[in-house]
């Protein structure tokens, strides 16, 4: 009868790791691609609302955004829902200022299409949404985009 | 000549890997995967002095949402799981119905004459209704408005709104059915 040599001698081949970069590679190509630099740190927290009938928010250069939420840190500034604007808190009146300094850095053509997306708590109270969208009315920004997470279809 | 053979060192290349995993870790953490959608809205410009436009009642379905998070349509209770319905059958155009929206004949490319509907939704919110709340109720009303433009897309063109590429067709459907959500200045709602 036949038997199966048990054969010590023999060795498992090493697996070449020379192709192990490239895949690395085209990973980060991937994550590049696919994501964008976080600009801001947040000092609000956001958790946004969820809805199903989303647009995608094209021109990414064009949208500045308006940050409210209750703050991260509560021990320093309370439970009050608050106003961020680039990476600081800010009141309601500054929003005027911030939408002025938003126009002026791009360049005329596009000015008119700039969006202003709105990212808010989902238990912020609609008082203080109102009177950021009335500043932004008053600015002539009215391009909002109410920033929400999609959700699923019912 | 003696030189010429000497054979340049291979590069050793084993902690090209690591470099690149740190690299990879670096776009992770910094970078966010999330893409930007929401729903899209137009503010109304200020009103410079004030006047009361007068809207039939009929043309108006009031939608309000107290500090408690509880809806009114049309003076009546209402219901988020209901809303999106309600606000469909205001928003379809109804020859034959007295108290429905009146009715516009519009001459609109690509759709030849059609019906439209006058009809505003008006929406109301208190200074202490959540987001939460007020988003919910937009996207019903957005989706009210979406389903019939989807309906009318299947009808005319065959397509979903959503697969439409045509912009002279998207562009005659908005017209037929534009998205008329007025929401009201700021006050208080009991």
């Amino acid at each position: 009868m036949a038997r199966f040599r048990s054969n010590d001698k023999k060795e498992v081949p090493a697996i070449s790791t020379g192709s192990m970069p490239d895949i690395i590679f085209m990973l980060i190509f991937f994550f590049m691609v696919t994501t964008s630099m976080r600009e801001v740190t947040l000092k609000v927290k956001m958790r946004l609302p969820e809805a199903t009938e989303v647009q995608k928010l094209e021109k990414k250069s064009l949208v500045s955004f308006i940050y409210i939420g209750p703050p991260t840190n509560t021990k320093l500034y309370g439970t009050e829902s608050r106003l961020q604007l680039d990476d600081q808190y800010a009141r309601v009146e500054d929003v005027i200022t911030f939408i002025e300094r938003e126009r002026q850095a791009r360049n005329e053509a596009d000015r008119p299409l700039l969006t202003t997306s709105l990212k808010i708590h989902e238990e912020v109270r609609m008082g203080l949404v109102t009177d950021v969208k009335q500043e932004l009315r008053k600015c002539g920004a009215f391009r909002i985009n109410y920033s929400v997470r999609k959700g699923e279809k019912k | 000549m003696a030189k010429s053979k000497k054979k340049v060192p291979e590069i050793n290349a084993s902690s090209m890997a690591d470099i690149s995993f740190l690299l990879l870790i670096f776009f992770l953490v910094t970078t966010t995967m999330d893409t930007d959608s929401g729903i899209t809205r137009r503010l109304p410009p200020p009103i410079e002095n004030e006047m009361d436009i007068k809207v039939k009642e009929r043309n108006i379905l009031n939608v309000m949402i107290n500090k408690y998070d509880k809806l009114m349509v049309n003076n009546k209770p209402g219901d988020l799981a209901t809303l999106k319905d309600e606000t469909k059958r205001f928003i379809t155009p109804n020859p034959n119905d007295e108290k429905a929206p009146e009715i516009e004949m519009k001459e609109i490319e690509l759709l030849g004459t059609i019906m439209t509907n006058k009809g505003v939704v008006s929406l109301k919110n208190d200074r202490g209704t959540s987001y939460k709340m007020y988003i919910s109720v937009q996207n019903e009303l957005a989706r009210a408005f979406n389903e019939l433009r989807d309906e009318m897309s299947m009808k005319y063109f065959g397509q979903h709104y959503n697969d439409l590429t045509d912009k002279d067709k998207i562009e005659a459907i908005n017209k037929a059915i534009p998205v008329r959500i007025s929401e009201a200045e700021p006050e208080e709602i009991k």
